[in-house]
């Protein structure tokens, strides 16, 4: 079983390319499970067809201890396992310390004994605190890929999970496996990803192109695959799944600091206008 | 070698340089010493936390207010009784001293946030106990989710209709118990005092920073009011929220513990106008001192004839008592190792049984408290320091009023120790030793290298002493015993004294390892 955490800066796509990649994992046959780490609970909206998911943090808090595993886990396209670790409402608690508590409830009840072949967190924002940190930590995730583009504020984010990474690789063994770059269609975003990625010593492993399917498709509460399998931008995304299904590129990155990143973005021609 | 340097001979050269500036050799009067400073991580220091000292010192003896801990079980339980600060309800005065209140916070609360448990909290206290006002303190966790404690003591303060005051006193801030004191301080100023309406009579005094530890404050109440004193309130031990109120009509403040209570002492100057007085109840002849002084302050024959005649009357009473005892202590010798004024008032005790102090130091107190007060302005703030909130007190233009005038009290200024603390190091004998934030491993030093006959301390240390053969008592709880202030207080100290000297058990064991070897080996000779 693979464990894989997906981080980013918010609002960079992590949700949207989580469940579309993991869509192309699911029709290649493997099993997956899916475990959104932020306290909206929107990580699972588009495998479920819709906001169905009782999360494991509510569930707890009404129900005890005591709880079934069935009652948390929805199965939604193609068979993948669905959980939403909720959390607080905006501005009260401890929302970190929440993903800890539901990541520690879902292994007691036994959610990762099954036969899977991946287990997806999708985690909320940049590294904040050490809840959300969680999924690096203590051997839970072994591998982790950051959505990028090619804008200045996504690459800080990402260079600074990458500082994250680093920080749990020794004792967690957790390893970067690739940049995801969800394309803003910036002037040379490719490149500059590609320079980014080496930077760290890690790779770009997809470049997913934009397109507005995946507003069509999020409209209809669907992934691309699901929505339209015939598009090209299901194949992107299948593509995308390839490549992790396929990677064994994993590093301890190399973050930089933040004036190498600036003159990163100089080279690449985005600061000039 | 000195004294000193084989204390602090097995350091590293890192901690040398730290420990070095808290510990001192007393060879002249003005001696600067480090303190208030962060305590270095691993080294077993008897600090308590900010909580600890806003709910367990400050606040907890006050009677007739249910104070919640808002936090998981441990803080409360572990703050509950331990103080030993006595308290007596009446069918006026409720009482809820033996009481512990918590929200015992887990983890759902802390994942979503704790203020729905606390409001609940308030609801059950209201219904069951109906007390005249509510505290809340906080504990770690509540300030690192932000609970908004002060928004949900003022909704409930208008739902229930009485005082409901929340304390944002997490147990990490600060480097001691010491911020917790001012934060409890800062929320009495604040909220409660000021707000009553007392008409104050001829002797209105308060007094400031005396716990009720073990019925202390009673037996020097018992001695004002036989001069003839109209005590306002004692600030916190045995109080009622409601004689709090009332805090700012006394005529004078009488400050017992100058590092808890200093903050209050000086903003009711500052806006009240009303001068405090550093006394200390604990050993008969600065008891005697201390009556002296306040029957100065208020310079009226009559008072200083009755004063006088209190004094010799207690003195009788208490003399047969005091010879027997002194007869058998004189001559030991005694380390402290106590709070934040402690280790200076009972060094005054043990002078009237004739124990000598060789060794002093203090868990928690500023430089002032060691220095005097005239350091205050050359006190460095640190970042530590500045995270405790200092209030801004203005002047009540209409409540403030001088007792004295300018004259009488600049006079009167050199005569007793008015608005002033003079603190320990000026008081103890050269050769002396001082320490600051003192840990075990010094402890075990100073038995090894002083050899005290008795070492005065807490419950965190207390048995390593004995089972090195000395005798140690404790000065926060007094081992279930008391009261030691005032006259009476004076004998029971010495006859707790005297037993622990003449019952030395602990001396008499020897371990098993120092008759006969705990491991057994042989020399080889190796070809």
């Amino acid at each position: 079983m693979r464990q894989v955490a997906i981080y980013g800066k918010g609002g960079i796509g992590k949700s949207t390319t989580t469940q579309n990649l993991t869509a192309g994992l699911g029709e290649m046959g493997k099993k997956v499970m899916v475990v959104g780490c932020d306290p909206k609970a929107d990580s699972t909206r588009l495998l479920l067809g819709g906001l169905a998911q009782k999360t494991v943090l509510d569930t707890l808090r009404e129900e005890g201890e005591d709880i079934e595993l069935e009652s948390i886990m929805k199965s939604g396209f193609a068979g993948i396992k669905c959980v939403e670790s909720g959390g607080p409402e905006p501005g009260v608690g401890c929302a970190g310390r929440g993903i800890i508590t539901s990541i520690g409830l879902l292994e007691r009840l036994g959610a990762y004994e099954t036969d899977l072949d991946y287990v997806f967190y999708d985690v909320l924002g940049d590294v904040v605190c050490g809840g959300f940190a969680m999924p690096i930590r203590e051997g839970k995730a072994q591998e982790i890929y950051i959505v990028a583009s090619g804008e200045l504020m996504a690459l800080y984010a990402a260079n600074n999970i990458c500082k994250g990474i680093r920080k749990y690789a020794n004792t967690g063994g957790v390893r970067l496996g690739g940049i995801i770059c969800n394309s803003r269609k910036v002037d040379g975003e490719k490149e500059l990803i590609m320079a980014f990625a080496k930077e760290l010593g890690t790779q770009m492993i997809h470049f997913v192109p934009r397109d507005n399917i995946v507003q069509r498709a999020e409209i209809n509460k669907k992934t691309v695959i699901d929505y339209d399998p015939t598009a090209p931008q299901a194949d992107e995304y299948r593509a995308l799944a390839r490549a992790i299904d396929g990677n064994d590129m994993f590093v301890i990155p190399k973050p930089m600091k933040q004036e190498r990143l600036e003159q990163l973005m100089m080279e690449y021609g985005i600061l000039d206008a | 070698m000195s004294k000193v340097d084989r204390i602090l001979d097995k350091y590293s050269a890192r901690v040398y340089k730290n420990r070095k500036l808290h510990i001192i050799e007393k060879t002249e009067d003005n001696h600067e010493i480090s303190a208030n400073t962060r305590t270095i991580p691993g080294i077993m220091t008897n600090r308590g936390c900010c909580y600890a000292g806003c709910k367990g010192v400050v606040l907890g003896p006050i009677k007739d207010v249910a104070i919640i801990t808002h936090g998981p079980i441990g803080c409360g339980f572990y703050s509950w009784g331990t103080r030993r600060n006595k308290a007596r309800g009446d069918k006026h005065t409720k009482n809820f001293v033996e009481y512990c209140f918590s929200t015992d916070m887990q983890e759902p609360d802390i994942v979503f946030g704790g203020e729905k448990k606390l409001k609940q909290a308030i609801k059950e206290v209201v219904e069951i106990f109906d007390p005249d006002a509510i505290m809340i303190c906080a504990t770690c966790p509540v300030g690192l989710i932000g609970d908004d404690i002060h928004a949900v003591a003022a909704e409930a303060e208008k739902l229930y209709n009485r005082k409901v005051v929340a304390f944002s006193c997490e147990g990490y801030k600060g480097v001691s118990q010491s911020g917790g004191h001012h934060i409890a301080n800062n929320g009495l100023m604040r909220h409660i005092i000021g707000t009553g309406d007392r008409v104050p009579t001829k002797y209105s005094i308060n007094i400031l920073g005396e716990y009720n530890i073990g019925g202390d404050a009673w037996e020097v109440e018992r001695i004002l009011k036989r001069i003839g004193y109209d005590i306002v309130v004692n600030i916190p031990g045995d109080s009622s929220i409601h004689e709090i109120e009332n805090a700012h009509i006394a005529h004078l403040n009488l400050v017992q513990c100058h590092r808890s209570i200093n903050y209050v002492a000086d903003m009711l100057k500052d806006k009240y106008g009303t001068s405090w007085l550093k006394v200390n109840f604990i050993g008969v002849s600065s008891t005697v001192k201390s009556l002296r002084d306040i029957a100065r302050y208020f310079n009226d024959p009559e008072l200083t004839a009755r004063t006088e005649e209190v004094i010799a009357e207690e003195l009788a009473a208490i003399h047969d008592e005091m010879e027997y005892y002194k007869s058998k202590l004189k001559g030991k010798t005694a380390a402290l190792f106590v709070g934040g004024s402690r280790s200076h008032h009972y060094q005054k005790l043990l002078k009237d049984f004739g124990v000598e102090t060789i060794m002093a130091g203090y868990e928690f107190a500023h430089r002032d408290d060691y220095e005097g007060r005239e350091v205050l302005p050359f006190i460095k703030e640190d970042a530590d320091s500045k995270n405790i909130e200092s209030l801004r007190i203005e002047k009540d233009e209409r409540r403030y009023r001088l007792y004295l005038s300018e004259e009488q009290y600049e006079k009167l200024r050199k005569e007793i120790p008015l608005d002033y603390y003079e603190g320990m190091i000026k008081d103890m004998e050269k050769g002396t030793i001082i320490i600051d934030d003192m840990n075990h491993f010094e402890t075990e030093e100073i038995i090894r290298i002083l050899k005290p006959d008795i070492f005065f301390s807490g419950i965190k240390d207390k048995y390593v002493i004995q089972k090195a053969g000395i005798l140690s008592r404790q000065l926060h709880s007094y081992d279930y015993s008391g009261p030691y202030a005032g006259f009476n207080g004076a004998v029971n100290f010495g006859r707790d004294v005297l037993m622990g000297l003449t019952t030395p058990a602990w001396g008499l064991v020897k371990a098993p390892w120092k008759n006969s070897p705990m491991i057994e080996g042989h020399l080889q000779e190796v070809v």
